[in-house]
């Protein structure tokens, strides 16, 4: 690679970039991790959760959609985005009803380790308790929405992967969930598959392939390491 | 609920089947079509968005997502007669609540509620622009009733109680004046002589974007973008066919001038709107009417027939062969956000109006992913002048960086609220003291998502480069408090968010929580420093990255007034200690009922006693 | 009184623990640090704490609560630890989110009760139990917190070391998790 060959600098580190990179895009390939929950490789982004909002040129943007600029000076670990990033999961965590230790998917949840990752020791809000009543009704995959972090993957997983629509967004503000397509709104009633990429892409406990949890002893998860779990 | 599509009931589906039909099942439509289809059902049951999401070849998921999106579509039931005040804090200062309270006192049902016999409901909704004659409110989203007070509200649970049609309502009530105050050019209309529209678009394209280029006309929506660097970029976006859109959701609280530009000037606003389609050459033209302005509908529809037969629309509009533009109304359902250009372009092809991801911007890949240019209704009328009188003339009004005038909605503590027309760059001071406000200790410039400017900073100029404005000028006299007004807007923007993004959609609710503890509005312990810290993180976090405008500028009233009016926040932050934000007694309620206990034990101070 | 004080060996950190609604399984992490234990003893004077059966919590430099606000009782006992400990410390999930017991918050407390026990015992001396299990630092305020179920032995121990060298309490990334 040349000197002239097109890149922009993330937290003083040269980023090489190619064309239609957005600047989380060429950070992976460069290995630099930005944080994220909402963005998957497989599907469209929804830009949702704005975990990885970076200061590209001063400017706050979602690393995920914004499109990597040459020459630009970009900025993810810094103390006020350190701080920002650990209120945006201190909001997840107090706006669900997220319970790690019983929870089928702790070491293996996105949001968890991005939250351990993060330094985030308490909740700093508070709770916001919501009453969302639980979906077993589908015989493969079990619906859990007190841990939805409404980051559209499974809408896009299922529309773009699986051709189904199964997931879609309702509501707004505060009380936005997610919605399910079948005559009676219920999983079960559906044309969800456990096979199908939707029921596996949620990055929380939220739809959950059932029969399988606990299966992976602890130290063994995706997320354990020596130093956490050895 | 679990009903499924065989349970709705025939007249329900006949109605939605005519409005299908009427819109040729097109699923653009869904938004027109719930708006139709309601306005004769009342509500949307599920079943009949199951039957409309068949019609369309839509899920029911997503026909019910668009539903709850919008606040105008009921998917619970309703009354026959749906009243919605208008909830703006100008309208509160008039008295709204105690006036909504009276109402539901009169009628026996509680705000949000419907009467037993499915008679009425009664409710609050935004601003709905009529701040300089409220109390206002909206009857079955479709009429405004102005002017509420004690003796109008009484006449109207009469009318309710007494099941009088709306028709039959007294025509005194629906009346929405034009308020003019100060007209400047805008608002004094085209000459009698100006030349006519074909006269203007003779010129060439290229013609026309000169001159608006010349002009330095910016965007009157409130982000005040360049209106030629807009249109020159959709014009030079690849594609064969272009869109021009009319922004009228005049949503932001305390704004109420497109209302009178749409009500009397419309022929302007269409001009300008024909003139953008000729210079970036688009085929379609949208106004994007907000709901609350259902009622002008029929006027602006009168006038779009008229240019047809005139043949200033249609093919080869105003004589130009291959000019083929036309436009047509959407309505809105109730969504502030849908101000927000690509979530009204979202809206307008039916979906939830969520702001999209940018880039592509709506000049590149708008409606249907067509170039479009999204311009406020007051910028197009503003180009129905340049067109005619020339860039030049236009950039020798106002000053160098913001030039020709601006129309200001006053409203609030004044003694002449309406409609004043300004050259940019002239004094808040100024307009105060013409529309005599004496006593004012702070201005609301642009609406909430604005700036709340103290009596320190009168001087300061309206214009891009002092204090820009989308057109709200909402005056606060001595009498106020500033937090109170703050906490108002703090409901308005939890209430619009649309919840895509986390710092939005969580934020704006944590906001609400901590102010309304401040306000000892839940019952709740008292306010401490600790809670003060707690705002300005909020504050910090929603203007450090949120998906779209709404977000970025839901603090702004917080910060403007914590910064201005910190008295206002430290007299009710006066706990010595952290002090819990939860009722902790009422905790104990449950328990307390099946042990009816009543000793000392049974009993929690949610204060921590010092 | 003109007496020029007596000099005294360092004074020890004066340490209160409290389980509320929880399962004490923190506190057995705390006792896993192990030999550790002697050492700390050396700095530490424990006041309230299941490992001292004392009843009632008196001033202390440092209070670790353990367990989420299930009843009236919990709440009482966390304020007077408020208003003992210059420094109060959320220790494990349940302080510090309510935990597994506040899985119960969607149903009605009273009808539990009720479909539990029939008749419900109304003696005074029986705390009663909260609609909802709370987090406590929506109770009172708190200055530190430990999350983990339970904390990993570990932290306490670095919790306790800093404290005691009078440093604002940093937890080692690989010390912080959830479960």
């Amino acid at each position: 690679m040349s000197a002239v060959d097109p890149s922009f600098e993330l937290d003083g580190q040269r980023v090489p970039l190619q064309p239609g990179d957005t600047i989380l895009a060429a950070a992976a390939r460069a290995g630099l991790d930005i944080p994220y929950l909402c963005w998957s490789a497989e599907v469209s982004a929804s830009a949702s959760c704005r975990l990885c909002t970076v200061l590209a040129d001063g400017r706050p943007v979602a690393a995920c959609v914004t499109p990597a600029v040459a020459g630009q000076k970009v900025e993810c670990r810094s103390a006020s985005l350190d701080v920002q990033r650990l209120r945006l999961l201190q909001m997840l965590f107090v706006e669900g009803n997220h319970f790690c230790p019983g929870c089928e998917k702790s070491g293996n949840c996105v949001l968890q380790v991005q939250a351990e990752r993060a330094g985030m020791t308490d909740l700093h809000f508070e709770t916001l308790n919501p009453e969302r009543p639980v979906d077993a009704s589908h015989p493969d995959v079990l619906f859990e929405p007190n841990r939805c972090i409404l980051c559209q993957l499974c809408v896009r997983a299922s529309d773009e992967i699986d051709d189904k629509q199964v997931f879609a967004i309702g509501g707004h503000g505060i009380a936005t969930r997610l919605l399910i397509d079948s005559p009676s709104g219920r999983l079960g009633d559906s044309a969800l598959s456990v096979g199908d990429r939707a029921a596996h892409i949620c990055p929380v406990g939220a739809l959950l392939p059932k029969r399988v949890g606990f299966a992976v002893p602890i130290g063994q998860r995706r997320f354990d390491t020596e130093d956490t779990r050895g | 609920m679990v009903v499924n599509a065989a349970a709705v009931s025939e007249p329900t589906a006949e109605t939605a089947d005519a409005v299908l039909d009427r819109w040729q099942r097109d699923p653009l439509a869904l938004v027109q079509i719930l708006r139709e289809t309601q306005a004769a059902t009342y509500w949307l049951p599920r079943s009949l968005l199951v039957h409309i999401a068949a019609a369309l070849g839509l899920t029911v998921a997503h026909v019910e997502g668009v539903a709850g999106f919008y606040r105008f579509f009921h998917t619970s039931p309703v009354g026959c007669v749906r009243l919605l005040f208008s909830d703006n804090i100008t309208d509160r200062m008039l008295g709204s609540e105690a006036l909504l309270a009276q109402l539901c006192a009169r009628l026996g049902v509680a705000p949000g509620e419907v009467d037993a016999q499915g008679r009425f409901s009664v409710d609050r909704c935004s601003c709905t622009g009529l701040c300089d004659q409220g109390p206002a409110l909206l009857v079955n989203h479709h009429q405004v009733v102005t002017r509420l007070d004690g003796a109008r509200v009484d006449a109207l649970a009469d009318c309710l109680l007494a099941g009088t049609p709306v028709e039959e309502w007294p025509d005194e009530w629906f009346r929405v004046v034009d308020g003019v105050q100060r007209a400047d050019l805008l608002l004094t209309g085209l000459a009698a002589d100006a030349s006519s529209l074909p006269a203007v678009l003779a010129r060439s394209p290229q013609a026309l974007l000169d001159e608006v280029a010349q002009s330095g006309l910016r965007g009157r929506g409130g982000a005040g973008f360049p209106t030629e660097r807009k249109w020159q970029a959709c014009r030079d976006a690849p594609g064969p066919l272009r869109c021009v859109v009319c922004n009228a959701d005049e949503g932001e609280p305390g704004t109420f001038k497109d209302r009178v530009l749409l009500a009397s000037h419309a022929d302007s606003v269409f001009d300008g709107m024909t003139v953008a389609a000729r210079a970036v050459g688009a085929q379609q033209g949208f106004v994007y009417l907000r709901g609350e302005y259902r009622f002008l509908l029929p006027q602006l529809e009168q006038v779009l027939a008229r240019r047809r037969v005139a043949g200033l629309l249609g093919r080869n509009a105003a004589g130009i062969a291959g000019f083929d533009f036309d436009i047509a109304i959407h309505l809105g359902a109730g969504a502030y956000v849908c101000g927000e250009e690509s979530a009204l372009i979202e809206s307008l092809e039916g979906k939830r109006g969520t702001p999209r991801i940018r880039p592509p911007f709506p000049v590149q890949a708008g409606y249907l992913g067509r170039p479009t240019v999204v311009n406020n209704v007051e910028t197009f009328c503003a180009v129905a002048h340049i067109a005619r009188r020339g860039g030049a003339w236009w950039a020798g009004i106002g000053t160098a960086q913001s030039t020709g005038t601006k129309i200001h909605s006053v409203s609030g503590d004044c003694a002449r609220p309406g409609l004043y027309e300004y050259p940019l760059g002239t004094t808040i001071a100024q307009i105060l003291d013409e529309c005599g406000a004496p006593q004012a200790q702070a201005v609301q410039v642009g609406g909430p998502s604005g700036a709340c400017i103290p009596a320190s900073e009168f001087g300061r100029a309206i214009a891009f480069e002092d204090v820009p404005s989308a057109g709200a000028f909402m005056v606060f006299d001595r009498s106020r408090d500033l937090f109170e007004v703050a906490r108002h807007f703090a409901r308005f923007f939890a209430h619009e968010s649309c919840g895509l993004c986390t710092p939005c959609r969580v934020g704006t609710e944590l906001v609400v929580r901590r102010l309304d503890k401040l306000a000892h509005a839940r019952g709740a312990g008292h306010a401490s420093a600790f809670d003060i810290e707690r705002l300005h993180d909020l504050d910090t976090v929603l203007h450090s990255g949120t998906h779209c405008g709404l977000g970025a500028s839901a603090c702004n009233p917080l910060r403007d007034t914590m910064r201005h009016f910190g008295a206002a926040y430290a007299q009710r932050s006066t706990a010595a200690q952290f002090q819990p934000d939860i009722d902790l007694d009422a905790e104990l309620s449950s328990a307390r009922r099946v042990t009816r206990r009543t000793d000392a034990g049974a009993h929690l101070h949610t204060d921590t006693p010092t | 009184m003109n007496a020029p004080p007596i000099p005294e060996a360092p004074r020890k950190l004066r340490v209160a623990t409290v389980s509320l609604g929880g399962c004490f399984g923190c506190h057995m992490s705390l006792l896993d640090i192990d030999e550790r234990l002697l050492e700390l003893i050396e700095k530490v004077d424990f006041d309230r704490s299941p490992l001292t059966d004392i009843k009632t919590v008196g001033e202390c430099d440092v209070g670790l609560i353990e367990g989420g606000l299930c009843n009236a009782e919990n709440v009482e006992v966390l304020r007077a630890f408020r208003a003992h400990c210059r420094v109060l410390v959320a220790v494990g999930a349940c302080a510090i989110t309510g935990g597994l017991p506040a899985l119960r918050n969607h149903l009605d407390v009273g009808d539990m009760l009720q479909s539990v026990y029939g008749e419900v015992p109304d003696d005074p001396e029986l705390p009663l139990p909260l609609n909802r299990v709370l987090p406590i630092h929506e109770v009172v305020h708190i200055d530190h917190a430990l999350p983990g179920c339970p904390p990993p032995a570990d932290a306490f121990w670095q919790l306790l070391q800093d404290l005691i060298a009078g440093r604002t309490p940093v937890q080692a990334p690989g010390l912080i998790r959830y479960d």
